[in-house]
């Protein structure tokens, strides 16, 4: 796999940095619209196509159509349903987005969003606000800040650590850095939770990540970090292509390296961090979403990138849908589905696609 | 002859003190050890009444103190804050060491977890351990305490905790059960919708008072502790929702009634939220009692 992997992402191999294919686009387009259609209409409680589309005309103001929900139902639907689906779409977006820029700029294919630390940090941030926190500040308000603040603090951490040892330039020290913090970081936090053995349970479901049943705050909450970091990875989207040619070629081509580098590792890893803070650790999303559009549309950087952020999303929102309503009324966590369902996509797009990549 | 009938009235003589002694002395008497009885783990046997005892499991820790056992109670694990006289430690119970256990020189120890081979390295040791895991059943803890006052020689102080236990549940269960009637019930473990269902033993409480538990309908693994979704919980529209995560996690009504959706809830809409503390609602020991009675008072004001 390593070998198929590496040769796809290895400099503009067989791939020409190039706009995104119209086909591709709507394909991608298409994906992530049938999952928001899946996602709203199906859910551990049946309201029917029928209602689900009258409330919606209602709420378009489309005259002559009143929703044939009940009051309950339309809070379901609006307060419930609805922010789940855009918050896992905003997450999904933004970590397979925040994948494929780490993979560009660390030219490994086997990076993922938690690489420098981020997911480390923020689960001792999170620990410590629910094992040390008083009642009143713990819990919704306390506990994304403070996993924001530790998936920074590690990630500021690891390029210290890095650059200390090699001025930067070479990405293998700054992974070596983010594999030191992460699993420094990740002692702690064990330590902390074995000390505080009766919050056991909030930390491992904390740990084992889902998309939130918190209505519209936790979208409010995350919408900023992600729009910011997307808006700015996109931008550079050309210059990650650049960047994954070698830092030489790319100095030599007249790109800052050093600079481009810091400004994508940290608009990936703030996005990161926001989306790990409201929802924890969601595995797999990260590294099997961009390969899965490397080796299906053969694009560099350029294309890939926005791609990512549109399959992303619909892949979570698929995958949360599932979640909440394979076993409902119970839910399964998360990440448990993204790497059941994920592993064995994964598996047949590196079957099929051995030919041609 | 002679020499015998003053044998044979001695004998009877010595019989009647001995009858007398044992009969005036009643439920005092010293029982008798040695003691084995038969855990889930298997068959353990306590040769003399222990006098350093240490318990690693919280709800042992209450039992032990309810039927009489507590002056022999040395030590008890970092997570027994009940009751408050309990000699508390940093002992723990999820994450036991064997030396700083044996450190305290114990005759007999109480688990409910046997991490790591627990029991047998403490085996080794020659200290015999009580693995009492959590009950699912009032009968089942029922056991337990009578076990622990069979192994600590205070078996008649286990049966009058017991039958104390019995009747006021009974009294409360007579009193509520119409109250309760077709009414349903959300037990809360978490914020993120963990709950408890009739597999749990917190979930026989609402059995026994005759409540219906929405979280029956999302068990079908049969855990105990299903995750129901959001939807499911505001669709269900429960009329008492009973809230186990006040301590660890901050919930109280008022942040209940703010999740989006809830205020659709009828128990939202009718205050009939229920605060337990998280200890009691997930112990199995005498508190039993104490989460009866919050539930009837929470039914009377329904």
């Amino acid at each position: 796999m390593n070998a198929t992997a590496a040769k796809v992402v290895s400099p503009a191999a067989a791939v020409r940095p190039r706009g995104i294919a119209p086909v591709w686009a709507a394909a991608a387009v298409a994906f992530l619209l049938g999952s928001i259609v899946i996602g709203v209409a199906v859910g551990p409680i049946d309201l029917g196509f029928g209602g689900i589309a009258t409330s919606l005309a209602e709420r378009l103001r489309i005259p002559g159509i009143s929703s044939s929900l009940s009051a309950t139902e339309e809070s379901i639907l609006w307060e419930i349903r609805m922010p789940r689906i855009v918050l896992a779409a905003l997450v999904g977006g933004m970590l397979s987005l925040a994948g494929a820029t780490y993979q560009g700029v660390f030219r490994n294919p086997l990076v993922d969003p938690y690489l420098l630390g981020v997911a480390a940090g923020a689960g001792l941030g999170a620990t410590l606000a629910i094992a040390y926190l008083p009642d009143g500040l713990r819990g919704q308000q306390a506990l994304p800040a403070a996993a924001f603040v530790g998936g920074a603090v590690a990630v500021f951490l690891t390029y210290s650590v890095g650059r200390s040892a090699n001025r930067g330039r070479d990405t293998t020290t700054l992974v070596l850095a983010g594999v030191t913090v992460a699993s420094f970081f990740t002692a702690l936090q064990t330590f902390v939770q074995q000390q505080n053995a009766d919050t056991l349970q909030q930390v491992y479901t904390w740990i084992l990540g889902s998309i939130p049943s918190s209505g519209w705050s936790d979208v409010v909450l995350v919408l900023p970090y992600v729009a910011v970091a997307t808006v700015v990875i996109l931008v550079y989207r050309r210059v990650v292509d650049v960047l994954s040619l070698g830092d030489d070629e790319a100095a030599s081509l007249g790109v800052d390296v050093r600079r481009v580098r810091l400004t994508l590792v940290v608009a990936a890893t703030v996005g990161t961090a926001a989306a790990v803070a409201v929802c924890g650790l969601i595995g797999f999303v990260g590294i099997i979403v961009p390969h899965a559009i490397r080796m299906l549309a053969g694009v560099g950087y350029r294309a890939l990138l926005p791609l990512s952020v549109i399959v992303g999303a619909g892949f979570l929102v698929l995958a949360d849908v599932i979640a909440r309503t394979a076993l409902a009324p119970a839910e399964i966590p998360l990440g448990i589905v993204t790497a059941f369902f994920g592993a064995p996509f994964f598996a047949l797009v590196l079957r099929t696609s051995r030919g041609s990549a | 002859m002679l020499r015998s009938s003053i044998f044979v009235a001695g004998a009877i003589v010595a019989a009647l003190v001995v009858l007398v002694s044992g009969a005036a002395a009643g439920p005092a008497a010293p029982p008798a050890f040695p003691v084995t009885i038969t855990t889930a783990a298997g068959k353990v046997t306590i040769q003399k009444r222990p006098v350093r005892i240490i318990s690693l499991s919280p709800t042992a820790t209450e039992s032990l103190f309810a039927i009489g056992a507590g002056p022999q109670v040395v030590a008890v694990d970092d997570q027994s804050d009940y009751p408050k006289n309990a000699p508390r430690t940093t002992l723990s119970g999820f994450t036991p060491n064997v030396e700083a256990i044996a450190a305290y020189r114990p005759d007999l120890v109480v688990a409910s977890y046997d991490p790591k081979g627990l029991v047998s390295a403490l085996g080794r040791l020659g200290i015999p351990v009580v693995l009492h895991g959590a009950a699912s059943t009032f009968k089942g803890a029922y056991q337990q305490l009578r076990q622990l006052g069979m192994v600590t020689g205070h078996e008649p102080g286990a049966k009058r905790v017991i039958a104390g236990m019995k009747e006021k549940i009974g009294e409360i269960v007579k009193t509520s059960r119409s109250r309760a009637n077709g009414l349903s019930v959300y037990h809360e473990v978490s914020p993120d919708f963990y709950s408890a269902s009739t597999k749990s033993f917190v979930g026989k409480v609402y059995a026994a008072l005759g409540l219906e538990n929405i979280a029956d309908a999302a068990d079908s693994a049969g855990t105990g502790f299903p995750q129901l979704s959001a939807e499911y919980i505001v669709s269900a529209s429960p009329d008492l929702i009973v809230l186990a995560d006040t301590v660890c996690c901050g919930q109280k009504p008022s942040t209940v009634a703010s999740r989006p959706g809830w205020d659709r809830i009828s128990a939202v809409r009718t205050g009939s939220i229920v605060r337990i503390h998280d200890s009691i609602a997930s112990r199995w020991g005498p508190r039993l009692v104490s989460f009866f009675r919050a539930m009837s008072s929470a039914l009377a004001r329904l």
